[in-house]
């Protein structure tokens, strides 16, 4: 009975207005702590990053081999590089360009993934050939793949946009287009659940269009789902990211990303410790705000919770 | 515990005296740890052109003759070195003798004849053998025997200076017995004898396992009863520079690290711990940038960096090549990532002392951004509005390419700080060392394509007469599709004078006046800019405090006199 109960639930809430809905999101957003705090440190994260190069107003790639190896000072509170270079600017500059790669290539993977998933859950024509597309990207060799894309459309991409957002766009491409398959697996796994329930077949006996059966119920029923591998998929990206400036096909070298920053502190953990360790919490703490943050949407945003 | 450790501080004792009584005896000192972080994939050097091949094998194979740590030639397998004075060497120069030690013993007890001198030689000449050090024998009519200990050298042009063929870690003397049918295309497929040659040297491999351990063992047959001092070694392959080193100066598990090229700060915390030392020595190598002077647009495709691409747009402006160098502060980059391992120079051909010029070391070696300045101004490269020259509508921004190594990077973005104060662009990339100096004719990413303005590198030559290595700059070794690629001028330099002074080079004998002209041509190069040499660089390698006997050998295998390292007592 309880499933007959929650199918009625959505339409319901259809017409009340639209603004208490998003009301009754926040509330429930609010109450997941976890999600609240998350909430606060990237929104710091995020204002420091763009902000933070107004106060703080040394140039990253700034070279002074005088003053190289430095500890944490009042000139410069991350300390310096091999070269000198100002850490702090450097994490600041490096953030803007680590999150943007993670949102973005995130964001792509996550709405190739859901597509593919939806799609091949919810049609049974279309669940075969999308799955087998799914396992033939699951098996390609990632670092290969990505090694020969980049090495292909580099210079096509440097001459129409330019060497850094002409390999922005490459970049989060290449993560994108290489890591939709498992959110496609986990949607089209929940889509498969949440088919056979009943509302579903109550919205269908009601004339509903497909689509708005799919928007309207399919997809928040699976939003949960979608979230966490989107938390995740921020900090594959970044990781990835790295991955490949350390391969010396992503930005270039003196382009400082978190990644970067990390492995080339790497070598320098006994002398300068700061230079790997604020670039790592960097990740880190953006990872895991993301991650809390995933996890109180997914709360605010799953029907059962918001009849609570 | 305080027992204990009398306990133990007496069984050190003991052992220290039994081992320093049994002096001077084969095997004393146990087992030698050997790190190379680039794994060895082969002990056959004919069959790969890496050095670390080159090295390995020098523990079990030998050559004629070797040079020492001065970079003089030493014989080794011979009574003497052939010369004009003893008769070695005809004087028409078109042939050469050498006389083969009498009581050298391969290590499974056989003789060590001319035949084997001559069989080596069969070997990297036979067809479709794909031998890697066919240069060595390049120039060599005929090998024959006098007598089992005499072997006669035949030339097919007279050759001023003969020591290349037998000589050196490239091109040391095979068993015949053991390669007899692996000549030509066999010789990939012998893989039993490539991984463990039957050898001269002072060790016999015991177990190779390839790209990851080799194990050797004292050889029993070795020449001098009393050598090696370690009873066997094991060489461990794999990891990085940095970890290499750690493992020996500051962990101590191992007790000689090769090529340990990582940042002089770091290598500075790693040697407080005490545990071990570094030792350098300077041969050739220099790093250099590279001055394309063919055109590397993207837009031109395959045709970039050939000559059909045509001239570079500004790099063949001599103002803007002598700007480029004049700017650099060779100083800084030493200081940032070579430390006691590199010198500033201005020469390609930086040592040996004889033919090292110092004539452009007045105006090239200090940095002048004013001059560099007022060069560019006079040449009508004037400054736009983002600060980067041009003119004509040609930028000066140059694409920058090197490989992939944490130094590099540096040293990329400290000359990119310095081209920008004279109002030059860079952009820097880097491409995987394996990929860049991989060859592979189909890759972009290739030093030798330098789809690219500028690139950067190392380069030397081996032994120390330059004149095969000059012959790189001639017109027609220009990389190109045509060659595969396979040209060593890879600036792309031409000039009829230099290609005529090299030609005056390699026909005259008189070691003086060879001197006088690689000198003039080595200031050649740099005054025209081809290139910007920027530092001579030494071979460093970390040793553990206890090991005693080495001769750090840049012209030569850094392992050359391996017979003789032993434990300090």
């Amino acid at each position: 009975m309880t499933e007959a109960t929650l199918s009625v639930a959505p339409p319901a809430k259809a017409s009340t207005p639209a603004r208490s809905a998003m009301n009754d999101m926040w509330r429930q957003f609010r109450a997941h702590r976890g999600g609240v705090v998350g909430l606060c440190v990237f929104v710091f994260i995020v204002l420091a990053v763009y902000v933070g190069p107004y106060i703080h107003t040394v140039a990253p790639n700034l070279i002074n081999i005088r003053a190289k190896n430095q500890w944490p000072s009042w000139a410069h509170p991350f300390g310096t590089d091999n070269l000198g270079k100002d850490m702090l600017a450097q994490v600041l500059a490096g953030g803007r360009i680590s999150l943007a790669v993670g949102f973005t290539a995130m964001s792509l993977a996550l709405v190739l993934g859901t597509i593919v998933g939806v799609l091949s859950g919810y049609f049974r024509r279309l669940d075969g050939p999308l799955m087998r597309l799914t396992d033939l990207f699951l098996a390609l060799p990632l670092l290969p793949l990505l090694l020969v894309i980049i090495m292909l459309f580099r210079d096509t991409l440097r001459a129409a946009f330019g060497p850094e957002s002409g390999i922005f766009l490459l970049v989060v491409f290449v993560i994108g287009i290489t890591s939709w398959m498992h959110t496609a697996r986990i949607v089209r796994g929940n889509v498969l659940a949440v088919k056979s329930q009943e509302f579903i077949l109550a919205a269908r006996s009601s004339g509903m269009r497909e689509h708005r059966i799919i928007v309207r119920h399919i997809l928040p029923n699976v939003l949960s789902s979608i979230m966490v591998s989107a938390t995740l998929g921020i900090a594959s990206a970044i990781i990835t990211e790295s991955a490949l400036s350390f391969l010396g096909l992503g930005f270039p070298s003196d382009f400082p990303t978190w990644g970067r920053l990390l492995f080339d502190g790497a070598n320098f953990l006994q002398l300068t410790p700061s230079r790997v360790l604020w670039p790592g919490l960097a990740i880190s703490l953006t990872v895991l705000s993301v991650n809390y943050i995933g996890d109180a949407i997914r709360d605010a945003l799953d029907p059962r919770t918001l009849r609570r | 515990m305080k027992k204990l450790n009398i306990l133990l501080a007496g069984t050190v004792a003991c052992v220290a005296l039994s081992s320093s009584l049994a002096h001077a005896e084969r095997g004393a000192d146990g087992d030698l740890k050997i790190l190379f972080w680039q794994a060895v994939s082969t002990m056959n050097p004919y069959l790969s052109g890496g050095t670390k091949e080159a090295l390995a094998s020098s523990i079990v194979i030998e050559p004629l003759a070797r040079y020492n740590e001065k970079g003089e030639l030493v014989p080794w397998l011979a009574t003497e070195l052939p010369t004009h004075e003893n008769g070695g060497i005809a004087q028409d120069m078109l042939s050469m003798t050498w006389k083969l030690k009498p009581d050298v013993k391969w290590s499974d007890g056989s003789a060590f004849t001319a035949e084997d001198v001559i069989f080596t030689w069969k070997y990297c000449t036979a067809p479709d053998g794909g031998c890697a050090q066919a240069a060595q024998y390049e120039g060599v009519k005929n090998v024959e025997a006098i007598d089992p200990h005499t072997v006669k050298i035949t030339f097919e042009e007279p050759k001023p200076y003969p020591y290349s063929a037998f000589v050196g870690a490239q091109s040391p003397i095979i068993q015949a017995a053991q390669f007899k049918d692996c000549l030509g295309a066999k010789a990939p497929g012998c893989t039993a004898a490539n991984f463990a040659p039957v050898g001269t040297g002072a060790f016999v491999v015991k177990d190779f396992k390839a790209n990851d351990v080799v194990t050797f063992e004292a050889n029993p047959n070795y020449r001098d009863a009393a050598k090696p001092a370690f009873a066997s070694i094991s060489l461990k392959g794999g990891g990085d520079a940095p970890s290499a080193a750690r493992a020996v100066l500051e962990t101590g598990e191992y007790d000689y690290a090769w090529n340990t090229m990582v940042e002089p700060e770091i290598l500075e915390s790693m040697l407080a711990a005490g545990k071990g030392r570094l030792e350098s020595s300077f041969g050739t190598q220099v790093e250099r940038i590279n001055l394309n002077h063919y055109n590397a647009d993207p837009a031109l495709g395959d045709k970039r960096s050939t000559k059909e691409a045509g001239p570079h747009p500004s790099l063949t402006d001599p103002a803007v090549r002598r700007a480029l160098a004049l700017a650099i502060d060779r100083d800084i980059i030493v200081e940032a990532g070579f430390g006691e391992a590199g010198r500033p120079t201005c020469n390609i051909v930086p040592a040996p002392e004889v033919v090292a010029s110092t004539k452009n070391d007045s105006w090239c070696l200090a940095s002048d951004i004013e001059g560099a300045n007022k060069l560019l101004d006079d040449a009508g490269w004037l400054p736009g509005p983002d600060g980067i020259r041009a003119k004509d509508g040609v930028r000066l921004s140059f694409l920058y390419t090197t490989s992939t190594n944490s130094v590099r990077q540096a040293t990329q973005e400290l000359v990119k700080a310095m081209w920008a104060e004279i109002g030059v662009d860079a952009e820097l990339r880097n491409a995987s060392a394996s990929v860049f100096f991989g060859g592979d004719p189909a890759s972009p990413d290739t030093f030798q394509k330098f789809y690219a303005d500028v690139e950067m590198y190392t380069n030397n030559f081996d032994g120390t007469d330059p004149e095969k290595y000059l012959a790189e700059w001639l017109c027609d070794k220009v990389p190109s599709p045509e060659n595969g690629w396979q040209g060593q001028n890879i600036p792309r330099y031409c000039n009829p004078e230099f290609d005529k002074l090299l030609g005056e080079l390699s026909k005259t004998a008189d070691i003086e006046k060879r001197n006088e002209l690689a000198k003039q041509l080595n200031d050649m190069l740099t005054e025209e800019g081809a290139h910007i040499p920027l530092v001579h660089r030494g071979d460093l390698s970390a040793f553990a405090a206890s090991l005693d006997g080495i001769l750090m050998n840049s012209w030569d295998s850094q392992i050359w006199n391996i017979a003789d390292w032993h434990r300090k007592k």
